[in-house]
């Protein structure tokens, strides 16, 4: 990070992070395996860009976010934030660092307490962290951030179960920006919306991001909004990070197979696209992450796989400058005309 | 800036807007229950006698009147004398103060230890869990009437000691139920919200996790009132209570264990027995009503 210049501050810096979830069983509660949620995940976020995660469900993107957030304990690797290791924090800076880094949530009607007027939701944090001193001006606050998320001021002493499933997310991003952030999580935040709903939270968020510069890890499953949102992009399956790269790389010139079948299995309006491109259609399910296939964990459902993916698992590669690939092919180890 | 008018415009704009709270739904509920409603005023009656009778009654409880003994229910003694003169009207209702006033305060502490204990075992799992719980064990083995009555014989049978030793014996079920609720409670994704946002622990515990289980608190506690008269009233009925010349509902009920009193003298005991059934009634009847208010799903 010699040349980080003012304009490139790296934010977000994860280095190898590994998260794994043991499962004891057995008389003595043993630890019999792991689930390999995440399993050796790199990568840099810039001050003022936002990363998208896209990958399908149980591939290890919302337990990505939550340890870089240090809401579950790591089991290996480091997650610098501003140059400070969170892990390494102890319990006063980690308690200060919460401020600077926040998440919203996915399901807009488990992420809020039901017993909690609005302001109390959204104000707490500020009281906590001694950011305002007294009601009144907790209450002022309170009423400035919702405004900015698209709500009214008299709202604010409602309770959660009176608002709507767009209007309880905009309550969620209010909770997260209100004590100004400079990172952001946004784990699957849109997907439990309707489609019209989608749009008024994505452009909210776009919003918010272009007007108070933050920095967000945006989690999804769904390309489109990730692809409107993103600066970069990162592909994740089963617990690994197979790509990774500038928005336009992954979207025009993927070199991962599985980020291939992933763009192919989209859906699109475009018809000139429809006609010229190749589905390419995976055979089965995920495999388990408790025990995940040997050498490239893709190759049991790669349309492209060879002896080699079975045995040895790829490198992390750089195929063009931040765009990185794991794969045989794009190492150039196999070709895909072997098949 | 917004002002502090918008903040007390929000304020009030609370009350009179349809905000339908969390509790204000129950409550509603609640008054669907006809039986209930009725229960609840029943029970309103009795509370209202007991404090007000003693106070207007030309009688007090201990006076005695060797003229005036064993006389059966009249228009100067509503409901007679007993075998030493002293008016059992005022007396039934002095002891509904301390029988009430007993199972009341032995709920209240039950509640304090229960939550307080149940709360910490919920949230921080692992071995202050294990440990809670398993003195909770140990204290729901115990045969609840022969260790109250050897307490009892210990300790002076006051009132005190009483209300302790019934508390102490009752919390593992409410501290039970406390923390299995917040064990579901503490895995939603607004605790996890608590802890990103950097929550202190007791905020967490007190303001975001107590609410959410206090509705099954109450019900319980207004189930545990019931059972607690109960137990008051047999553990009196026993001689292990409070003791005469303080009258309670269980010890005024003992004077039937004389079979001359059960035969001649009914105006001794049949008024408290209806008393204890009608109190008990009535609370069963308010918890039973609650639980469906707070959790529809468990009707039927």
């Amino acid at each position: 990070m010699s040349d980080t210049a003012t304009k490139h501050e790296v934010l977000l810096r994860v280095d190898d992070l590994v998260k794994h979830f043991p499962i004891r069983g057995g008389l003595f509660k043993q630890v019999k395996s792991h689930v390999r949620a995440v399993d050796h995940v790199s990568f840099e976020i810039e001050r003022g860009k936002v990363l998208g995660i896209v990958g399908e469900s149980g591939c290890g993107k919302t337990t990505l976010g939550r340890t870089v957030l240090r809401l579950t304990p790591r089991t290996a690797g480091k997650v610098f934030f501003k140059d400070k290791d969170i892990f390494e924090q102890g319990k006063g800076n980690l308690l200060k660092l919460r401020t600077k880094m926040q998440i919203i949530f996915q399901d807009p009607y488990s992420s809020l307490n039901p017993r909690l007027p609005v302001n109390e939701i959204i104000g707490e944090a500020l009281v906590q962290h001694g950011m305002v001193k007294n009601k009144s001006e907790m209450m002022d606050r309170v009423i400035d951030i919702i405004e900015k998320c698209g709500l009214f001021p008299e709202q604010a002493c409602r309770y959660p179960h009176q608002f709507s499933g767009g209007q309880r997310q905009r309550i969620c991003i209010a909770r997260a920006l209100v004590l100004n952030p400079e990172f952001v999580v946004c784990d699957e935040t849109v997907s439990a919306l309707d489609v019209s709903i989608q749009s008024q939270i994505i452009n909210l968020l776009k919003e918010m991001q272009e007007h108070l510069g933050l920095t967000y890890l945006f989690i999804s499953h769904d390309l489109s909004v990730v692809r409107f949102i993103s600066d970069q992009v990162g592909v994740m399956y089963l617990g690994e990070l197979v790509e990774y790269g500038e928005k336009n790389q992954i979207f025009n010139t993927p070199r991962h197979p599985y980020t291939e079948a992933l763009l192919s299995a989209a859906p699109t309006f475009d018809f000139a696209e429809l006609r010229t491109r190749k589905r390419i259609i995976l055979k089965g399910d995920i495999p388990s992450p408790v025990n995940p296939p040997s050498g490239c964990r893709f190759h049991t459902r790669c349309p492209f796989a060879q002896e080699l993916c079975s045995i040895e698992s790829p490198e992390d590669i750089e195929v063009e400058p931040g765009h990185r690939v794991r794969c045989h092919m794009a190492s150039g180890k196999i070709s895909a005309s072997g098949h | 800036m917004t002002s502090n008018t918008t903040v007390s415009k929000c304020l009030t704009g609370r009350k009179d807007k349809q905000v339908e709270s969390f509790w204000s739904s129950i409550f509603k509920q609640f008054r669907k229950n006809k039986l209930a409603v009725v229960s609840f005023y029943v029970l309103l009656v009795i509370i209202l006698a007991c404090i007000f009778v003693p106070i207007f009654s030309p009688y007090t409880m201990e006076q005695t009147n060797m003229q005036e003994k064993s006389l059966p229910p009249s228009a100067a003694h509503w409901f007679g004398t007993d075998d030493i003169g002293r008016d059992l009207f005022t007396r039934l209702f002095v002891g509904g103060r301390i029988s009430l006033g007993i199972s009341l305060a032995v709920v209240a502490l039950e509640c304090v230890i229960g939550i307080l204990l149940g709360t910490l075992a919920g949230y921080y799992g692992g071995f202050v869990d294990g440990l809670i719980m398993r003195i909770a064990d140990i204290f729901l083995c115990f045969p609840f009437l022969i260790i109250c009555i050897t307490i009892v014989s210990i300790f002076s049978s006051g009132p005190v000691t009483l209300i302790v030793t019934l508390a102490v014996l009752s919390w593992p079920s409410i501290a039970r139920i406390v923390r299995a609720q917040i064990l579901s409670l503490r895995e939603l994704e607004y605790m996890e919200a608590c802890e990103a946002l950097g929550i202190s622990d007791s905020r967490r515990m007190f303001r975001h996790l107590l609410p959410n289980v206090m509705a099954y608190v109450i019900v319980y506690a207004t189930l545990g009132i019931a059972g607690t008269i109960l137990t008051e009233t047999s553990l009196s009925f026993l001689g292990m209570g409070i003791r005469f010349p303080i009258p309670t509902w269980g010890n005024l009920i003992q004077a039937a264990r004389n079979p001359a009193v059960l035969d001649k003298y009914w105006w001794y005991w049949v008024p408290s027995g209806v008393a204890i059934f009608l109190t008990v009634m009535c609370w069963n009847i308010i918890g039973d009503a609650l639980r469906d208010a707070v959790d529809p799903k468990m009707k039927r």
